[in-house]
């Protein structure tokens, strides 16, 4: 008896669901994709106000003050591309990202080809040290490489036993890099193994009994097939880099300031609102541009951003 | 592929792979033997031992609000966090709208896009809305910067959910809210779960963003760390790194050993 009510309404529902199907069928297809939109949005409502009012709206004023503080104009680009120093933290910013993807990428291809051929217990063990990192405190990690790194510390001695008095090697280029490659590299590892696991090997087999010697069955089969994914891994890595701020401000002297630094520098050091807002317009600028890249070739390959993206934290 | 790499090869990529390995995760083990130093430096390895750094943590107020503040937001932010990135993940998920795909980019905006951008935005934001050093503030910032990783968590576990499950108990007589708590949550927890663990973790290290926000009044840990060492050499910071290093292994061993468990018995299949 306590049914009851459930099956009429479910009666009632199916009818209703059949005059509606079989009347205008088109019509019907249209409003449901309407009202799903209209459900999602609103299901989203909470987390579009959270995200709206706390990251996109502060966004927004520095994209806007980049043209509008002090006053409406372009002053604030025509300062930054008209002072040396800027231009050389752009191209500084873009140079070191630049060679962290290169370390990353020729890290990344050895780590993740060995992962496709080892067992899975193996793999599983090389995973755990892959993520790791991801649970790590960034703070932490490069605190652990001012140490290391620091003319009184292990590597400093040891190679004071060779008679080398100053290991200098904190506050240089060489140490940010050091520092973010660590960082970065699971995230070319994860988009890199994804395609390199995907590749039918077959393949090489078939190309080996058709008289191709290993090596060269490798670079003409294997590395083309695995290339999308050491793209994908490659532009990840650059777009991230190019934020970095822990890492250059705790590794590097103040030659080494990252666009990031210079951002804080001149929004709360020297309190430089519109010059803050143009060096983040300049950032997010050149962010996106690396993102457009990325989006095409991953759409030429099958991929997303956001696959990559979910692949990489997942 | 095991039968095409020769010997010789797989030799030589294992000792990359060891190297590469080693240079992943061995240098952070270094804070634990240098918190234990007795000397007022960096100096390693340290001349002399003792525990005066851990007593320097645990008798700062400073250290130890920074402590209590971190552990409150990033305690929030977990719970705001999971909760709304997981309604987001479901939506998306479920829904049938042609937008779903722009709305997902969306929620993986601030993943992609650095930080500071936002954090110099808020940081004006925050001095004419008397935000700053607050705990509101913190929290509802560090959860737009929490929520893509809870989306993509929940999304994960996501992938190989059957939805008959659902229909069956639907079937049954059970209602909408019913089946959601007692048949898509205890699916889908596994990939909330890591989502929450995500969420704190992103808080608790975040100092980017976290620079514009704190006042005299309201520090964070990672904040506390950050100053220490750019401006001074006191091994405190050591002792608090020694700390959250341990914490995080601990963290990381409940999600191996518990988590990923429980992800496989309810998938079904083994995955890494």
């Amino acid at each position: 008896m306590a049914n009851a009510p459930d099956t009429t309404q479910f009666s009632a529902l199916s009818t209703q669901a059949i005059k509606s199907g079989s009347a205008k069928p088109n019509s019907q297809r249209k409003k449901s994709r309407g009202n799903g939109t209209r459900n999602l949005l609103l299901i989203l409502l909470p987390s579009f106000i959270v995200l709206g009012i706390f990251y996109f709206y502060p966004m927004l004023t520095i994209l806007v003050g980049a043209f509008t503080d002090p006053q409406v104009g372009l002053q604030n680009f025509q300062w930054f591309f008209g002072e040396q120093v800027n231009v050389d933290v752009l191209w500084r910013t873009l140079i070191i990202s630049f060679w962290v993807t290169v370390i990353c990428v020729l890290f990344a291809f050895p780590f993740s080809f060995f992962l496709t051929i080892v067992t899975p217990r193996t793999r599983g063990l090389l995973f755990l040290i892959v993520l790791v990192p991801f649970w790590t405190s960034m703070v932490v990690r490069t605190f652990a490489w001012v140490i290391l790194l620091q003319d009184s510390g292990p590597i400093g001695e040891f190679m004071k036993l060779f008679g080398v008095q100053s290991l200098g090697l904190i506050r240089t280029p060489t140490a940010v890099l050091i520092g973010m490659a660590q960082v970065l590299l699971p995230f070319v590892v994860l988009p890199i193994y994804a395609t390199m696991s995907k590749i039918d090997t077959r393949l090489l087999t078939a190309a080996r009994s058709l008289g191709a010697r290993p090596s060269k069955a490798f670079v003409s089969i294997y590395l083309p097939l695995s290339l999308p994914g050491v793209a994908s891994g490659a532009l990840l890595c650059f777009v991230m880099a190019l934020g970095f701020y822990i890492t250059p401000a705790m590794l590097g002297g103040s030659r080494e300031a990252f666009l990031s630094t210079l951002i804080q520098g001149q929004v709360q050091g020297l309190a430089q609102w519109g010059h803050g807002a143009v060096i983040g317009f300049v950032l997010l600028f050149v962010t996106l541009v690396i993102l457009g890249i990325t989006g095409y070739v991953g759409k030429k390959t099958g991929g997303s951003v956001q696959d990559m993206v979910g692949g990489s934290k997942a | 592929m095991n039968s095409e790499v020769r010997p010789g090869t797989k030799v030589v990529l294992g000792i990359i792979t060891a190297f590469i390995a080693v240079w992943l995760i061995a240098p952070m083990f270094i804070v634990f033997p240098l918190s234990f130093t007795d000397d007022a430096s960096f100096q390693f390895p340290p001349r002399a031992w003792s525990t005066r750094w851990y007593e320097s943590f645990f008798t700062n107020p400073q250290w130890t609000d920074a402590l209590r503040n971190s552990a409150i937001i990033g305690t929030l932010v977990a719970i705001i966090a999971a909760t709304l990135g997981t309604i987001t993940a479901l939506a998306i998920n479920r829904s049938k709208s042609r937008l779903s795909g722009t709305v997902q980019a969306i929620m993986l905006t601030p993943l992609i896009i650095p930080p500071i951008i936002a954090g110099a935005g808020i940081y004006t934001f925050f001095l004419k809305t008397d935000l700053v050093g607050t705990i509101f503030g913190f929290v509802l910032v560090h959860v737009t910067l929490a929520l893509p990783l809870v989306v993509i968590a929940v999304n994960a576990s996501l992938s190989g959910y059957d939805r008959s499950l659902e229909l069956a108990a639907a079937s049954l007589g059970a209602g909408r809210l019913t089946t959601f708590v007692t048949v898509t949550v205890p699916l889908i927890l596994p990939g909330i779960l890591a989502g929450v663990v995500f969420a704190f973790v992103t808080s608790f290290d975040e100092v980017i963003v976290a620079q514009f926000m704190v006042s005299p009044a309201l520090q964070t840990l990672p904040m506390m760390m950050y100053t220490s060492v750019t401006r001074t050499t006191d091994p405190t910071i050591a002792a608090a790194a020694a700390l959250v290093l341990g914490a995080v292994l601990l963290a990381f061993g409940l999600y191996q050993f518990v988590v990923v468990p429980l992800t496989r018995r309810s998938r079904g299949r083994t995955s890494v």
